[in-house]
């Protein structure tokens, strides 16, 4: 049996180490090495036995079950139930003390284990150094990050001019245009100027950016929505420079987001309708927030409205690996529902299992629907949601169980063309094809749907993941990663961070 | 039943530090407040069950039983048999845990009494500040904080 022990002091008092530590699904939030982390069974995460599966950043995927947890003594100890690494009888217990002396933290970290023979020592090696060590170091960092004010925050932006002050003036910035349908090489930056606001408008300084797949097909004209010259973009975030009149929710030098037509996200200064901008709650950064709002907000109507997923269900999910359907795995599977993801290669099977599907599908000698039987007793799925379109409807009908739900939100193989809807009554299915503007189009609607994708978001049943950054200005560099496949999570353009002169 | 617990790091490995504390005759050299001790009937200070009875600097004369000492988790637990402090029940226990991080230690000490309740609060602040405290202090100023 090998035992290993590490211990170190934290500079913070133990109640805030103990708030980062006792949330046994959150290590993913600040361990180096955890990439992603879910809570299996939809259970919480400091309710004793339940199991957090998580992936490493090597890949290696890790079960472990809470075998206690004790807010008195400030511990808690886990086992390994199942992982790729040769860990056996793994047992590990966190503890915090309070050191009087000077309002620290002790916190000790130890575990006995056994390994393959001769692995002994790379294993107790990796545990003490690559689990706990870096683990102290990231929490440290983290707390002191925190009261040490480094956060970047929006009081230390360039301050707003409050409301009246400048007035009549327009704001000089950067905007992405199209000049003309086509390439990426179409987005180009040029000046732009967002005017005072009028009744019911807000005038954004914004700080992140979305960058969405819908995008590209604004660009290319694929899609009726950009008319040349025009600035691509449907989300983003930022600060409130000023409101106009009859603007009640909205106030200068808050923090706010939106994600909703018309286009023109691509900008570091913008001016529009306030109706659909929110207010964003401190622990949502802008990042998150531009990243995840269109895809959240998506799934939030599919999975709460389009149709209400209950305990027990069987969700199938196309593209699990994908924006949208990453999304929907991790949150059906946080409602209840048995998740199967549908995707082409295995590695985004591992995207998909990560997310929370339950059981992954990918091409093979059975067919889709086949395979899904074959997973469900016979059953079929009780809802389908799929984005795929023309190849995927008729396996999608196929595939429904009795009564069962088929979401059709999008069409990325082609449009589904004309059917014959008799082919519904082989399991008296019930068809939706929901469109976002309709599920989002009023302050009410979109800010429900937003609060719950937030909570979700705090609670980390859903997670954004920003794969990469760009320069509002390489937007062109964004979109060309994201055509060639080369992105990985959300992609967001970040404004240069320099405020911009009034004209 | 009241309770203190005090907790410090001291800037030295606990094996060192242990070579001090688990001496249980030792109090004099480490604990500025403590004149002279002795062990009742000849005993070793490391046998459990010996008693020492010591005196402080401003008079004052304790009785202790040793409970439990483990040279494992470097830890001593003892009762007070005698003392002016109007403590019953008393036990206490020191213990030292390795820092691994920098080859520190952590130091705890807690006790668990019977008291007046009118007396209570100024017990626990007295014996946490002028007795543990100031023995970590002590300690920090021996081996380094």
């Amino acid at each position: 049996m090998i035992r290993v022990v590490r211990s170190t002091v934290i500079d913070a008092p133990i109640a805030a180490v103990w708030d980062i530590l006792r949330d046994f699904n959150g290590h993913d939030r600040w361990h180096p090495i955890v990439r992603r982390s879910f809570l299996e069974e939809s259970k919480r995460t400091d309710q004793v036995g339940c199991v957090r599966n998580f992936d490493l950043e090597d890949g290696a995927n890790v079960r472990e079950r809470l075998l206690t947890l004790s807010d008195r003594d400030r511990r808690f100890r886990y086992t390994i139930v199942g992982a790729d690494i040769p860990l056996h009888d793994y047992v590990a217990e966190v503890e915090l003390k309070p050191v009087t002396d000077g309002d620290r933290t002790f916190w000790r970290w130890s575990s006995t284990f056994n390994t393959p023979v001769g692995q002994e020592s790379e294993l107790a090696a990796l545990v003490a150094t690559e689990v706990y060590e870096a683990g102290f170091a990231a929490v440290r960092e983290r707390v002191e990050t925190r009261s040490g004010g480094e956060r970047r925050t929006w009081d230390a932006a360039p301050a707003a001019p409050a409301v009246g002050q400048g007035m009549g003036a327009a704001i000089a910035g950067t905007a992405i245009v199209v000049d003309r349908h086509g390439g990426a090489e179409e987005l180009r930056p040029q000046p732009a100027e967002a005017p005072p606001p009028g009744p019911g408008q807000v005038r954004l300084r914004q700080t992140a950016i979305g960058v969405n797949y819908i995008d590209v097909y604004c660009r290319t004209g694929y899609f009726d929505l950009l008319e040349p010259p025009g600035v691509p973009g449907l989300e983003a975030a930022g600060v409130v420079v000023d409101v106009g009149p009859n603007v009640g929710h909205l106030a200068p030098g808050q923090r706010v987001a939106y994600a909703c037509p018309p286009l023109g996200a691509y900008t570091t200064v913008r001016t529009m309708d306030a109706g659909l901008v929110i207010p964003l709650p401190d622990r949502i950064d802008d990042e998150t927030a531009a990243a995840g709002l269109l895809k959240g907000v998506t799934a939030e109507f599919l999975l709460h409205r389009v149709h209400a997923v209950t305990p027990g269900e069987t969700v199938l999910v196309y593209a699990p690996a994908g924006g949208v359907g990453r999304i929907l795995c991790q949150w059906a599977n946080r409602l209840g529902a048995t998740v199967i993801g549908a995707t082409s290669t295995d590695e985004k099977a591992r995207v998909a299992r990560a997310a929370g599907a339950h059981h992954v599908i990918v091409p093979g000698e059975k067919s889709l629907e086949e395979q899904v039987r074959d997973l469900t007793d016979g059953r079929g799925a009780d809802v389908i949601y799929d984005a795929v379109g023309r190849d995927s409807f008729a396996h999608s009908v196929a595939a429904l169980a009795v009564r069962g739900h088929l979401v059709s939100f999008g069409q990325a193989s082609g449009d589904i063309g004309p059917r014959d809807i008799g082919m519904l009554a082989g399991c008296s299915a019930t068809l939706s094809r929901p469109n976002y503007v309709h599920y989002t189009d009023t302050p009410e609607k979109f800010g429900a749907a937003a609060e719950r994708l937030f909570d979700a978001i705090e609670r980390r049943i859903v997670t954004v993941e920003i794969g990469q950054r760009f320069a509002l200005e390489n937007a062109a560099d964004a979109h060309r990663a994201l055509e060639n496949r080369v992105t990985t999570g959300s992609t967001v353009l970040i404004p240069a961070e320099q405020g911009e002169a009034e004209t | 039943m009241a309770r203190v617990y005090i907790s410090s790091v001291i800037g030295a490995p606990a094996d060192r530090i242990w070579q001090t504390v688990r001496d249980f005759n030792a109090l004099p050299d480490w604990l500025p407040a403590v004149r002279e001790s002795r062990i009742e009937g000849g005993q070793p200070s490391d046998q459990v069950g010996c008693v020492r009875a010591f005196r402080l600097e401003d008079g004052g004369f304790l009785r202790e039983r040793l409970l439990a000492l483990s040279d494992y988790d470097y830890s001593v637990t003892y009762s007070i048999l005698e003392s002016p402090m109007g403590v019953e029940n008393y036990i206490a226990t020191l213990k030292l845990v390795p820092v691994t991080d920098g080859g520190r230690t952590f130091a705890e000490w807690t006790a668990e009494f019977d008291c007046d309740p009118a007396a209570e609060a100024e017990l626990v602040a007295n014996i946490g500040n002028n007795v543990f405290q100031a023995a970590f202090d002590a300690l920090k100023v021996r081996f380094g904080a």
